[in-house]
């Protein structure tokens, strides 16, 4: 039975070109206190253009209801669990979001001089810092931009380090669980792609690795607890082989949220490894980004680290630029700060303590999903789940109903899915992330979905693979939308 | 369409390749279509690239997924199916016939004899677990 | 903690259904040797009330108050208060990349509007989701001319922002994309094209340029198209001043437009986060990086929208993806497609013009380094006073003066880089000129 949702009026939107008309307006500007130029004698006649074709003309109370009707079209963590493996969608603390709007903070220009930017460095020095306490390492930089930006950011550090001692080495090994972005930035770097197979357990395999890591080698990119939400419990035997052969290890940090204050990277022998502030430390994913991708790294690679780096001068920070082993620059200025603002909030809301705890609520949520829906969906691995668990559809698929078509049900159901299909090395997966945000009867009600799904399989599979039903968009043509491809609006003919 | 034409050589990739003409036609399999599920794109080389056999020459695509398409023998590509660009479809609906990638001059007739014929073809997706 | 729900009984019952006695249970199987043995070294866990006042008194260490000459990639605009009312709607702020578009027509709608006010403003015929930011935006763009090219140099102007250069190197190095620069004219500060003429040939792939340029000045995108077609190449055309294009001709004749949006709403907050963008020709769509979103219907035959053109992304084809840029900025780029909603056809002209207006005006009053036309941005030769004598007088007046161009070009050591946006008062720009003497 459907118990968390039921219809609602919801109110059909137009587009902002099919509602404008010439002359509608939702701005005014101050007069001007200094005399007008003519655009076309200072710019040259041929430098100007009319006006901007087809662009909106509007009134201010079309654009708020614009904009407030499209909201209803989304859902959000502010209206329930977003199981969402791997992506770690937790509550943003409001809080966050008005501090980051601290008028001397959001209104910093990143070339105002370092004495008029004390407050700003302050911040992102105090976040650098706990960051490495919580990673166990020695340096960070908050310049990257988003997670695989530090994974691109990671890797070329393992390239300046490697080259250093004179063998920068031509392949990363990625083990065939990981996200795609590993072998995607791996490539970025230049490097090629050796895949590492994982063994029975869903974990990496030493022996397998010991055979792999060769001279070629320039590192291992790992991710743990790794996407099936296993802790690799080798893994301190695993930096050893890595380094033995002269190799670094790289970690995705994309499942950090089940380590803080349990156990430290840097301290079970990774050498870097990246952190989504908007993952593990609750930015808001806002539709998809901003993210940002910090790095943390061991002594050895730091010099490498992308500049300017913050020092402390007389009392004082300021920006070294000289930095003769840098990487250089992933991006302009020094990183998406706003992000870095909401961060260190959510660390300074929960202390050490309170962070601790989060990460065993988020274990204690999704081993609890994973005893109650075990009778229901097949667990390919079972070894114990940290954060997050991955059943597979096979039981389903007997009756045609797959893994994707489930997710669809489920938004019938009142939840957004689950991740779909991911990991690759479980056919079929059904990937899911509670995060410590849900409280028992959420999750109590995400059960009962999943088991009512299940019931639904066995009886009407077609109910399941017609969904969803209940939202005012049906299930929609993505293969049109990919042979016939129209990514912007025109005017009709 | 459930039967594999006499006239082609099958690979264990499921590229066929068609035999008997003064130029050859390769394309992907029926049953290569229905794993993909619907094509949206299709990636070919150019008129004059060389094919060398096992080597990936182009790919198709659905909507979450892209399989390189290997080459079954060498030669050299003299055209091209253009018509897919518009209509990837086709490769759903004809795979074996106005679904075909490209058209090639054999550089060694000899290597179809390493390919499977229909009938081993069949044999051999009976038995394969996929 | 306040964020945790949950009450102890009800931890208990959890942990009663696990068969466990404790949280501390739950992570009993990680090996002794990698397990934290002691608390985290971090404060302990303070109140909304001290959280603000954490940040206010940062806050306090900075500029607020103070009026500001700075440009240089990052502009000072007005942010209209819808931009905010709507950004921090749960239901934008709180939600996920719309990969379930059934319950993501919201996000999507609002990307497809932000793709095609992009194309309507450069004059191109599509573009991405966004980008990182502009920074980041440019060797995205450039490798993806070698892409289209199958080429490999890339050509990238001086006057092009330094910083923007700085991470197109460090793409590009491991890329194997040889970069080279090309200078700019010393008197009109545009391209140099007899530079530029002798520096490109049949192995170039992208010609990169800025325009407004890094000094504030209007290149001749015609001319440099030309040129760069005639070898083969393509020209990638960035912007770092969003504004301009309400004014300028849209750069019609470049191959490839990537730019940032700050100017749109987004609060220059230190550095970031901000927007990026990637627009081009149709032909190059399968080549493009980052999140797409196309128009298609439902079940029912209803309009509705999705992410498309997966295929060229890290998440499917992995190593061999256009990138490995997995987000895009959505909320920023909301943002920004706020703000072009609101000021609209007219109000982007009427403000590119107040900013013409007030720059012209300082300008006027300065001595120009440059001779070429210009937007909003302009280098001033500071004389014998000096730049940072200049600065430090003006910081006395409570305003942030212009940025030393000795710092990134030793040539132009004694000019600074002076900006006036709509939020400069004509008091301030007064001031300056009196501060110059």
């Amino acid at each position: 039975m459907i118990r968390k949702t039921r219809s609602h009026i919801n109110i059909n939107e137009q587009l902002l070109f099919e509602m404008s008309s010439p002359g509608k307006k939702a701005y005014q500007l101050p007069p001007l206190d200094v005399p007008a130029v003519d655009a076309a004698a200072a710019l040259g006649g041929g430098g100007t253009r009319e006006s901007i074709e087809d662009f909106p003309e509007v009134s201010e109370v079309e654009v708020i209801r614009h904009y407030t009707r499209l909201s209803t079209w989304n859902y959000a963590i502010d209206l329930g669990m977003f199981p969402l493996g791997s992506c770690t969608m937790k509550y943003n603390p409001r809080i966050n979001e008005v501090v980051a709007r601290t008028e001397g903070l959001a209104w910093a220009h990143p070339y105002q001089p370092d004495a008029l930017s004390q407050g700003a460095m302050e911040v992102m020095a105090h976040l650098e810092s706990a960051l490495a306490e919580i990673t166990g390492m020695d340096a960070v930089t908050l310049q990257p931009a988003a997670g695989a930006h530090g994974e691109m950011t990671g890797i070329l550090l393992i390239r300046a380090a490697l080259e250093k001692r004179g063998d920068a080495r031509k392949k990363i090994l990625v083990p065939d669980s990981a996200h795609g972005t590993n072998p995607a930035t791996a490539a970025m770097a230049g490097y090629g792609v050796a895949n590492l197979k994982s063994n029975s357990l869903g974990m990496v395999d030493v022996a397998t690795l010991e055979q792999e890591m060769t001279g070629e080698i320039a590192g291992l990119m790992i991710t743990n607890p790794n996407t099936v939400g296993v802790f690799e419990e080798n893994i301190a035997r695993i930096c050893e082989v890595v380094h033995a052969k002269g190799g670094l290890v790289y970690m995705d940090g994309a499942n950090m949220n089940a380590l803080v204050g349990v156990a430290r990277p840097g301290d079970f022998g990774i050498d870097v490894m990246h952190l989504n502030l908007h993952k593990t430390f609750s930015t808001p994913h806002g539709g998809g980004g901003p993210g940002s991708g910090a790095v943390a790294c061991k002594a050895e690679l730091a010099p490498h680290l992308p500049g300017p780096r913050l020092a402390r001068v007389d009392g004082a920070w300021r920006w070294n630029y000289d930095l003769p082993e840098s990487i250089g620059r992933v991006r302009a200025f020094y990183g998406n700060f706003g992000v870095l603002v909401r961060a260190l909030a959510y660390i300074l809301a929960h202390g050490g303590n309170g962070l601790t705890n989060a990460t065993l609520d988020a274990i204690l949520n999704a081993n609890y999903i994973r005893k109650l829906l075990q009778p229901f969906y097949d667990l390919p691995y079972q070894s114990p789940s940290m954060h997050e668990v991955v059943f597979s559809d096979d039981r389903q698929a007997k009756n045609g109903v797959r893994t994707g078509d489930i997710a669809k049900r489920l938004i019938d159901y009142g939840f957004h899915p689950y991740t779909v299909s991911f990991p690759l090395i479980v056919h079929g997966a059904l990937m899911i992330e509670p995060t410590e945000t849900e409280s028992k009867p959420e999750i109590d009600l995400f059960v009962d979905a999943m088991i009512s799904i299940a019931g639904e399989i066995e009886t009407n599979p077609a109910l399941v693979t017609g969904a969803p039903y209940l939202t005012r968009t049906t299930r929609v043509d993505e293969v049109t939308a990919a042979r016939k491809p129209v990514v912007r609006w025109r005017r009709p003919a | 369409m459930s039967t594999y034409p006499e006239n082609f050589r099958y690979t264990k990739e499921h590229e066929w390749v068609s035999v008997g003409g003064e130029t050859s036609r390769i394309g992907i399999t029926d049953h290569a279509q229905k794993e993909l599920g619907d094509i949206v794109y299709v990636d070919l080389p150019k008129v004059g690239a060389a094919l060398s056999p096992g080597a990936a020459f182009g790919s198709v695509e659905s909507v979450k997924a892209v399989s390189d398409i290997y080459a079954p023998v060498s030669g050299e590509v003299l055209a091209v199916n253009e018509a897919l660009a518009a209509t990837p479809e086709t490769l759903n609906s004809d795979a074996h016939g106005d679904g075909w990638l490209v058209e090639v001059r054999l550089a060694n007739a000899g290597e179809l004899g390493g390919l499977m014929t229909a009938a081993q073809y069949e044999a051999y997706l009976g038995g394969a677990a996929h | 903690m306040r964020y945790l729900p949950k009450s102890d009984s009800e931890r208990a019952e959890m942990l009663t259904a696990l068969g466990v006695a404790s949280l501390e249970d739950l992570v009993k199987h990680l090996p002794a040797e990698v397990r934290l043995n002691r608390p985290l070294n971090l404060a302990p866990g303070i109140s909304e009330y001290e959280i603000v006042d954490y940040f206010k008194a940062r806050g306090a260490e900075g500029a607020a108050g103070y009026a500001s000459l700075l440009g240089a990639g990052v502009y000072n605009h007005f942010r209209p208060v819808m931009c905010d009312t709507v950004v921090t709607r749960g239901e934008f702020l709180t939600s996920y990349t719309p990969y379930q578009a059934e319950m993501a027509q919201g996000t999507l709608t609002t990307i497809f509007e932000f793709q095609t006010m992009i194309c309507q403003l450069t004059g191109m015929e599509v573009a991405n989701a966004s980008m990182y930011d502009g920074s980041s935006a440019a060797p995205e763009a450039a490798m993806m001319a070698a892409r289209i090219t199958g080429r490999d140099r890339i050509l990238a102007a001086r006057s092009v922002h330094p910083e923007y250069r700085e991470v197109l190197r460090t793409y590009a190095l491991h890329q194997g994309l040889p970069v080279a620069e090309f200078g700019y004219d010393a008197r009109s500060g545009q391209v140099d094209m007899d530079d530029l003429r002798a520096k490109i040939d049949g192995d170039t792939a992208a010609v990169v340029i800025q325009s407004p340029n890094f000094f504030g000045i209007i290149e001749q995108v015609e001319e440099l198209a030309e040129l760069a077609h005639r070898h083969g190449a393509l020209l990638v055309f960035l912007f770092t001043e969003a504004v301009s294009l309400g004014l300028l001709a849209p750069p019609r004749a470049a191959d490839i437009v990537a730019g940032e949006l700050q100017s749109f709403a987004i609060p220059p907050s230190y550095g970031g986060p901000y927007a990026g963008v990637i627009a081009t020709k149709e032909k190059f769509i399968r080549q493009i990086p980052g999140r797409l979103v196309g128009e298609t219907k439902d079940s029912e035959g209803r309009r509705a929208f999705c992410l498309t053109l997966a295929t060229r992304e890290q998440h499917i084809r992995r190593e061999k993806a256009t990138s490995n840029i997995c987000t895009n900025q959505a909320l920023i780029a909301l943002m920004a497609a706020v703000y072009m909603a609101v000021y609209g056809k007219q109000g982007l002209r009427e403000l590119a013009e107040q900013n013409l207006a007030k720059t012209h005006y300082l300008a006027a009053k300065l001595p120009r380094r440059f001779t070429g036309p210009f937007f909003n941005e302009f280098a001033a030769v500071a004389g014998p006073k000096g730049v940072a004598a200049i600065n430090d007088e003006l910081l006395g007046r409570k305003i942030v003066g212009g940025l030393d161009l000795g710092r990134h070009y030793p040539e132009l050591a004694g000019s600074m880089l002076l900006c006036a946006t709509e939020m400069v008062k004509r008091e301030t720009l007064d001031a300056v000129a009196e501060v110059w003497g």
